[in-house]
């Protein structure tokens, strides 16, 4: 039953997996000897977390011999399974990139088990050698270093002593961005506070614009965030007169008066590793992860709000971060109970830090 | 031909009355056919049009619909399992219109079906009940709070008088917010500690797939209830009551119908649908309950309700055929270069020509024989 033209790779690996391919005939043949299929949770353009991943794709497409269909608006359901599926058997996918966090367990587990010739990576550490098969990876930038960063040109950018943080959940992540953010705002301003939000979704844009309304009425004149798309944050900020920092992908033209810097991700330099090694047939890494030392993170460009003296000092601290100066140097407090939660120099990819469950001492708000 | 002064027979007026309403009987029923084909050809045309705008070939579109959603055995289960929610969220729509209600709070019977579902498997799992037991159980848990959830706001409905349209909304937000809330703290598996989540079930109690086939049981479940209720509204007593009180409740109450209890009663059955979504959703998908459960099938349900004009048997087509586009949604973006809001532009359009569509009823001839026009 020859319904459809489908290619000789899509038809061979359509049958090696087991599925009873309809067809067979000249589609068009793929003229990229790699074919890189990627899934996103939300749109591509949403100046946030997936437009960090889309503006990396759109630089992998510029290499010769690399293909890239992308797939945005996808939820964390069996829809991703399938939308991953049909990247394998309908073009030819030989590595796929789940970008949401919800993707991996169990979706991208199952579909690695059943496609054992495709290559699957997912944007979170939560890969195991003991647990999961040796096609799946995890790959993550430390962005709380970009935030660090933010924090030591923010601690300059401020004049209230009062800087904001706009946040989703009160989950690991979040709260290491917070806490380094406020770590790099004490470097170079020893008053500053950081007063914390939590709005406790990903994506809330009317309670997000709520909350910098309130932090800009008590004073706070930086606001920065961690929220899936900062778009709001950054009007919002703006429009009230505070200085804002970006965070996921460059909002600067969102706030041309008041941009200092912004943490961003370069998942480019993972991908483009992705692209070199599958092209040279070598196995790929199973765990790729790293911040300022392995140019997986980044900062946005200078904004007008970014004085002189900020940008030498958040420029001088970047290089410290590339020679690997750690930013937690302990002893530090926790903000409840002013009990020592760190009790000496960590690594900055240390493990240790990625179970972080507390707020520091120099963070004004509640993880409960 | 009888002469028309000759007067007819008795027996050929029964024939002939026999034949008509046959006749009748098909024309009708070919009427609700033909107008929604003929609606998703009028908004075929009208969506080509829009491509043509963007400088995009509608022929390559809809070669890829049919590619993406029905055109190949992967396609066509990729089609049936996204159908599978829809069939039961539409279910959750449909019945309670059937008595006059603009019900929308399915996406939150199905987050708190799915929550109380994986939350009542914990202490089950734990204290290893065998599976089946417990997936009895959490089939009745889940199908427990999603009707209650629906069926609150029925019977603020019948005795507040509240509409049932905005409490049902707002009751889905707070149906999801009672899941993050318990997902977030007290029932929280500390061992995740980036994706807030209950405890998860384990594989071993997890409900399989279709045999052969990568569909899950939700899809077979949903297609056993539309027929039952379908069954339930138009051939028993209970249906028959519950279209005289959406038709007429004023009428209803005077021939001593209980409305009241029908009202709750078609939103408990409501709820309970999108609840055994939310279950299956927990126990053949997720494994647990996090905010992955909030996935827009309780909206998209509405749709493929209103579609298919509530009536429980065609929900099964309407919803294989949104599953199809949006299974073939993917394949569009990656081909054609078009971003994701095109199926939605193509969803839209096929949902207010529809609309439309409902004032075409009656008007042709072609579905009518002389002297039985119903234009009401």
């Amino acid at each position: 039953m020859a319904l459809f033209k489908i290619s000789r790779r899509e038809f061979l690996e359509g049958t090696a997996a087991g599925l009873v391919a309809t067809g067979a005939g000249g589609h068009a043949a793929l003229a990229a000897d790699i074919t890189l299929g990627i899934v996103y949770v939300g749109p591509r353009d949403d100046f946030g977390w997936n437009q960090a991943h889309a503006i990396a794709v759109k630089a992998l497409k510029s290499l010769p011999g690399i293909k890239a269909v992308e797939e945005e608006n996808v939820p964390e359901t069996d829809g991703c399974a399938k939308s991953m599926e049909s990247m394998v058997n309908l073009d030819g996918a030989n590595i796929i990139l789940g970008t949401s966090f919800g993707y991996f367990d169990p979706f991208m587990v199952d579909l690695a088990k059943k496609y054992a010739k495709v290559e699957f990576r997912h944007a979170a550490p939560l890969w195991s050698e003991a647990k999961h098969p040796k096609n799946l990876g995890s790959y993550f930038g430390y962005l709380n270093q970009a935030h660090y960063i933010d924090g030591v040109a923010a601690g300059l950018s401020t004049r209230s002593n009062k800087l904001g943080f706009v946040a989703a959940k009160p989950i690991a992540s979040v709260l290491s961005n917070i806490n380094s953010f406020m770590l790099g705002a004490r470097k170079t301003n020893p008053n500053a506070v950081v007063q914390v939000i939590f709005t406790g979704d990903w994506s809330l844009p009317v309670r997000e614009a709520e909350a910098v309304n309130a932090l800009v009425d008590a004073g706070v004149d930086v606001i920065t965030c961690h929220v899936d798309g900062p778009k709001v944050v950054v009007e919002t900020a703006e429009k009230r007169g505070a200085k804002v920092c970006g965070h996921n992908s460059s909002q600067a033209p969102l706030a041309p008066k008041g941009f200092i810097t912004g943490a961003e991700y370069k998942w480019e330099t993972i991908y483009k590793g992705y692209a070199r090694d599958l092209a040279a047939g070598k196995k790929l890494p199973n765990m790729v992860a790293g911040g300022y030392e392995a140019d997986m993170v980044q900062n946005s460009p200078f904004g007008a709000g970014a004085s002189e003296q900020a940008r030498k000092a958040a420029t001088a601290a970047i290089a410290d971060l590339r020679a690997k100066k750690p930013i937690y140097v302990g002893p530090l407090k926790d903000n409840k109970t002013g009990k020592v939660v760190i009790d000496k120099s960590y690594d900055n990819l240390d493990p240790f830090l990625d179970q972080m469950n507390y707020l520091l001492e120099g963070v004004i708000g509640s993880i409960t | 031909m009888a002469n028309i002064s000759e007067p007819l027979s008795p027996a050929f007026i029964g024939a002939a009355a026999v034949r008509g309403d046959l006749l009748v009987r098909i024309r009708r029923s070919a009427e609700y056919v033909a107008i929604p084909v003929f609606a998703l050809v009028v908004s075929s045309v009208l969506f080509s049009v829009f491509l043509l705008a963007l400088g995009k070939s509608p022929v390559e579109f809809f070669e890829l619909v049919h590619r993406g959603g029905f055109g190949t055995a992967f396609s066509i289960q990729n089609t049936l399992q996204r159908s599978a929610p829809l069939i039961l969220t539409a279910l959750a729509v449909a019945v309670p219109a059937r008595i006059g209600l603009i019900m929308i709070g399915g996406e939150g019977a199905l987050v708190l079906g799915g929550f109380a579902a994986a939350v009542v498997a914990i202490p089950l799992v734990r204290g290893h009940v065998p599976p089946p037991v417990t997936l009895i159980v959490m089939v009745a848990m889940g199908t427990l709070a999603g009707a209650l959830w629906v069926g609150l706001a029925g019977y603020l409905r019948h005795a507040r008088g509240v509409n049932e349209t905005i409490s049902s909304l707002l009751l889905t937000y707070i149906g999801i917010a009672i899941m993050n809330f318990f997902v977030e703290g007290p029932l929280r598996d500390l061992t995740n500690p980036n994706k807030p989540s209950t405890m998860p079930i384990g594989d071993a109690y997890m409900v399989g797939k279709l045999p052969g086939t990568d569909v899950h049981w939700g899809f077979a479940a949903g297609i056993v209830l539309a027929i039952v209720l379908y069954v339930l509204l138009s051939r028993t007593t209970f249906g028959f009551a519950v279209r005289i009180s959406g038709g007429n409740p004023r009428a209803a109450l005077a021939q001593g119908l209980p409305v009241g209890k029908l009202i709750v009663l078609s939103c408990l059955l409501a709820g309970a649908c999108a609840g055994l979504a939310g279950f299956f959703e927990v126990a053949a998908i997720q494994g647990r309950a996090n905010a992955s459960l909030v996935a827009g099938y309780g909206f998209t349900g509405i749709l493929v309700a209103f579609l298919a004009r509530h009536n429980p048997l065609a929900i099964i087509p309407v919803a294989i055929l949104f599953g199809g586009i949006v299974a073939s949604g993917g394949l569009v973006q990656r081909r054609m270069d078009l971003p994701d809001a095109t199926v939605l532009v193509l969803q839209g359009l096929t949902f207010v020509v529809l609309l439309v569509s409902e004032t075409l009823y009656g008007r042709f001839k072609i579905f009518q024989v002389s002297g039985t026009a119903d234009r009401t």
